[in-house]
């Protein structure tokens, strides 16, 4: 089976991979037991960050709908020709609908999909990639962050906060303009630290808790009693540095107060949400209806694509200033900067 | 007599049937411990080769892989050059990102048109390799600081240079989450070559230019005086010294030709796929060609064999992925590959030492006494 699969593979020809995905009685959609086809960018399922978000997901619709999947994963450094490799073997493989989880597969996403049009893409953090075959999942990260910035204003009872940022990409500094803008919206000369962990093309940032703990250990020395993190699995680090201070933080992607090691999990007063798993869900879920849609799709706040989150009951005492500001964003009233 | 470092980097050859039986070792020797894992993991490995095999053998992944193995090859002979006189230059990776973000900006720029513009952006391209390789080389001669510790410096000083230059208000263009240099205009984009029948995909151009290089490397070191002086320089300092031999200009000619080698790296997927330096640039090339150099011995033909097998290997891993197994297989098989070259050369070595030895000495003993010779 395994074989068949990879021998599919092998048929570059169009009209030969179309006639193999029509065979597959699912690859119309609207049916049980469909193949679903995810690659995930470098540290795949059990990153800690959003591929995991995205495996989440996954794994809810898998269950609820029948579906069987395969996931292939990124190894470092690779160049945009192995991503279209992979996401041909998939698309080639028989497996429809192909999610491809991170920017870095916009280029890939955008030829790949033109070659094979008869089965559905979706790729999540990118806009660029367009196609009638193409949904673009997408999140306005800048807002989140903007609600936990203020959060992180109003508890800072040193007027000192922080930011650490994983890897200094575009993506990230989206985070890093709606945290400041938030802060900066409920107490104008708030002091406010930003270090990013690694520079592009090193992405260890993501992953390095013992430089996360540093850095937030730095920021804290440094007077602030709140930080954020937007580093995937380095917050681990940044939480500990925190809890030895007898400091806040704030958690990023996932609810951290429930997902973060237990021996640390009661210094993240809330964490900012970025709902990855209710986008591959969704876009699945459409799927298997026959409604999906090619184009852009904002996971924002009015979508509540992004939130904050309360577990812990550490943000309730502020929570009707929150979502004041929150229906502000979500009217218009207030536009939050993507870029610092 | 030859040291253990002068057999690893190659720097004394085998002659005949031995040079093909080490290698051929080794793949064998690689592919036992590779089975082994792939048991103790739970999977039959004779039906894990065979299905890799075949994936590799299609034609739209046999462009990949010669795609990739033209990366890899520029990259090993940018390392074997330093390697063939001692010189190790750990930076090509260093050397090869900032020469490929430089080059890029420029190609994106169109100063020139057309064709002329590929000339351009390759020439800027080894121009800043050779530059940012001989700060170390001059370090070296005028300080006599290490290159493997200036090299690895000059590596993390290039990452925060190009994480610098690449932002939107430098030498970046911001198109979504992504960041990249202004693409190169369609006029100056290297053309490829439909050699694989049953793909529409093409083999980039540059394995063209890859062969070259390999021809030139080899007739470099072989056939001209500056090649045996760098051989020389290599195998004994001193003794090159005192043959007349400059050492510290060698130093330098060496690393500013590795390091414009190394800037030829990122020429094949910037002029031939990406047409721009972006976050997904792909990394790490430089340590593959220490690799590469080493499992082909800093021989052109051998270098040009490993690169395809990495090439091979790397392709494989979404194959590998599909059958549930795991990719780091793909490292194991890599690191395994190039320790049991290097142990199977030494094997080699030494039983050819123990067979001249015995042949040295049954011919002493044959006149005197003819039955010793038989035992």
């Amino acid at each position: 089976m395994l074989m068949a699969a990879a021998a599919c593979g092998g048929s570059d020809d169009k009209a030969e991979t179309g006639a193999s995905a029509s065979s597959e009685p699912s690859a119309q959609g609207g049916g049980k037991g469909g193949k679903v086809g995810l690659a995930y960018d470098i540290g795949g399922r059990g990153d800690q960050s959003f591929n995991d978000s995205a495996a989440v997901g996954l794994d809810k619709a898998k269950t609820e709908f029948g579906l069987e999947a395969k996931e292939l994963e990124a190894a470092p450094g690779e160049t945009d020709a192995q991503k279209e490799e992979r996401l041909r073997l998939l698309a080639s493989g028989g497996f429809n609908p192909v999610i491809a989880v991170g920017f870095a597969y916009s280029g890939p996403v955008k030829k790949v999909a033109a070659e094979f049009p008869d089965v559905k893409f979706a790729i999540i953090d990118d806009a660029d990639a367009t196609g009638p075959n193409v949904s673009n999942l997408v999140f306005a990260e800048e807002q989140g962050s903007y609600l936990v910035g203020v959060a992180a204003a109003l508890k800072s009872t040193k007027n000192s906060i922080g930011f650490v940022g994983g890897v200094k990409v575009p993506l990230i500094q989206k985070f890093e303009a709606g945290y400041v803008a938030g802060a900066k919206a409920v107490k104008s000369d708030i002091k406010i630290q930003v270090k990013y962990l690694s520079e592009p093309p090193e992405f260890t940032g993501f992953n390095d808790p013992a430089k996360g703990k540093t850095t937030a250990q730095g920021m804290l020395d440094a007077g602030a009693d709140v930080i954020y993190h937007a580093a995937g699995g380095s917050g681990g680090g940044v939480f500990e540095a925190a809890k030895a201070a007898n400091a806040m933080a704030i958690g990023v992607d996932s609810d951290q107060a429930l997902t973060a090691d237990k021996a640390v999990s009661d210094v993240v007063i809330t964490s900012m949400l970025k709902k990855v798993d209710v986008a591959v869900y969704d876009f699945l879920k459409n799927f298997t209806a026959g409604t999906v849609k090619g184009g852009e799709t904002r996971y924002d706040l009015k979508a509540g694509g992004v939130d904050f989150s309360t577990t812990g009951g550490k943000v309730d005492d502020i929570k009707s200033q929150l979502d004041e500001y929150k229906n502000k964003i979500s009217s218009g009233e207030i536009t939050v900067p993507a870029t610092p | 007599m030859s040291t253990f470092l002068d057999r690893v980097f190659g720097r004394v050859g085998f002659g005949g049937v031995m040079a093909l039986v080490a290698p051929a070792l080794a793949v064998v020797f690689a592919a036992l411990v590779t089975s082994v894992v792939l048991l103790i993991a739970g999977h039959p490995p004779v039906e894990a080769f065979t299905s890799l095999v075949e994936y590799g053998s299609q034609p739209r992944v046999l462009v990949l892989i010669l795609n990739l193995a033209t990366t890899y090859f520029l990259s090993a002979v940018a390392v074997a050059v330093g390697f063939r006189m001692n010189l190790f230059n750990i930076g090509v990776d260093g050397q090869y990102r900032l020469a490929a973000l430089i080059a890029a900006s420029v190609g994106g720029a169109a100063l020139v048109p057309g064709p002329l513009n590929i000339v351009l952006v390759v020439l800027v391209a080894m121009l800043v390799g050779a530059l940012w390789a001989s700060i170390a080389a001059v370090l070296k001669v005028t300080r006599g600081v290490s290159e493997v510790i200036s090299t690895i410096m000059l590596n993390a000083i290039a990452t925060g240079l190009t994480g610098w230059l690449l932002t939107a208000d430098r030498l970046g263009v911001l198109s979504g989450n992504a960041i990249g240099t202004p693409p190169i205009p369609e006029d100056a984009h290297m053309p490829g070559m439909a050699l694989i029948p049953g793909t529409p995909m093409k083999v980039n151009g540059f394995l063209i230019v890859a062969i070259i290089v390999g021809i030139g490397y080899a007739v470099l070191l072989n056939r001209t005086r500056f090649g045996f002086n760098l051989r020389a320089t290599g195998r004994s300092e001193p003794a090159a010294v005192a043959s007349g031999v400059n050492v510290k200009r060698m130093v330098v000619a060496a690393m500013v030709i590795s390091g414009a080698s190394a800037g030829l790296i990122g020429m094949p997927e910037l002029l031939g796929s990406s047409f721009e330096y972006s976050l997904n640039f792909p990394t790490g090339l430089g340590f593959t060609g220490i690799a590469i150099a080493l499992l082909g011995r800093n021989n052109a033909v051998g270098m040009a064999v490993g690169a395809l097998l990495w090439g091979f290997l790397d392709s494989s891993s979404d194959a590998l992925q599909l059958m549930e197994i795991s990719k780091e297989l793909v490292d194991i098989m890599k690191g395994v590959i190039v320790l049991s070259v290097i142990i199977a050369y030494e094997l080699v070595h030494r039983y050819r030492i123990v067979a001249a030895q015995r042949k040295v000495s049954r011919e002493l003993a044959a006149p005197a006494e003819t039955e010793g010779a038989a035992a």
